[in-house]
């Protein structure tokens, strides 16, 4: 099968990320926004971990929190809230577990019966976007800070 | 995807747990070196060298480049490849994830087609 996801990154500060689905927006935003479907899918098997839980508050000012199950009894957050939902066309969010996180924005937009979605991840700055692909995104945000940190000391240049 | 990372940072504190790495590191951050300049600073074989810089590429925290019979270190790895590498493993995610929303999403979609069938009749 050909690579449906791309990714690009715009600028500096974004990532872009688009698919199509073969199914309207309504149901395609319906699979984003009730947490037993995100469930189902937000976590693919092959990343080898789960979803300990789901709580997903979706209107505008509304929270969310998943937490991975990441075996050993360790677990990892992810969290923010709701800035617009605008059923079936528009989704934004904040991921507030690192001090500059991305803001993203999902759109869904009707072609010919389908959906084409468009996800757009903007940093705050592009140092954020930059630590994200040094390798700290996804991992173990602290840890990796306190080797940045020791990095920056040793690193004159 | 964080298993991944896991080893990463796995490796990358082992490598930062022996003195003589990390005077490495802090020897590469001043200026590149050669395997034989760094030998000889802190008084090791090339072979013990070579080892320590062996570990220390393995955590991505240098990279190196044969250049002619010289070996040149430098801290971190070289951007681009990284950059890479990293949108790679982060498509290779969202493809795995929208993989799996195809099928939740064929499967609301025949239930709504069995819904609007039942509600004809």
């Amino acid at each position: 099968m050909i690579d449906r996801t791309k990714v690009e990154r715009k600028s500096d500060l974004e990532l872009v990320v688009t698919r199509i689905f073969d199914a309207p927006p309504r149901i395609v935003f319906e699979a984003w926004t009730r947490p037993e479907l995100m469930k189902r899918w937000w976590v693919p098997k092959s990343c080898g971990m789960s979803l300990a839980s789901c709580e997903m508050d979706v209107r505008a000012g509304g929270g969310y929190r998943l937490v991975y199950d990441l075996g050993d009894s360790k677990t990892m957050a992810f969290f923010g809230k709701y800035l617009e939902v605008n059923p079936p066309s528009r989704l934004v969010w904040t991921n507030e577990e690192s001090a500059e996180g991305a803001v993203t924005t999902v759109t869904f937009e009707e072609k010919d019966g389908k959906t084409l979605l468009v996800m757009h991840e903007r940093y705050p700055s592009k140092e954020a976007l930059d630590q994200s692909i040094e390798g700290m995104e996804g991992g173990m945000p602290e840890s990796f800070a306190q080797l940045d940190e020791f990095l920056a000391n040793v690193g004159g240049k | 995807m964080v298993q991944h990372y896991s080893a990463r940072f796995d490796a990358s504190f082992a490598a930062l747990s022996d003195a003589t790495r990390r005077g490495v590191l802090e020897q590469l951050g001043r200026a590149d070196a050669s395997i034989t300049e760094l030998a000889a600073k802190f008084r090791m074989t090339l072979t013990g060298m070579k080892k320590h810089v062996g570990v220390l590429e393995q955590a991505g925290l240098v990279s190196t480049q044969k250049i002619g019979r010289v070996r040149t270190c430098r801290l971190g790895l070289r951007r681009l490849e990284e950059e890479t590498e990293w949108i790679e493993k982060y498509r290779q995610l969202w493809a795995a994830r929208f993989d799996a929303l195809d099928n939740v999403v064929a499967e609301l979609k025949h239930k709504e087609k069995i819904d609007a069938r039942k509600n004809k009749k």
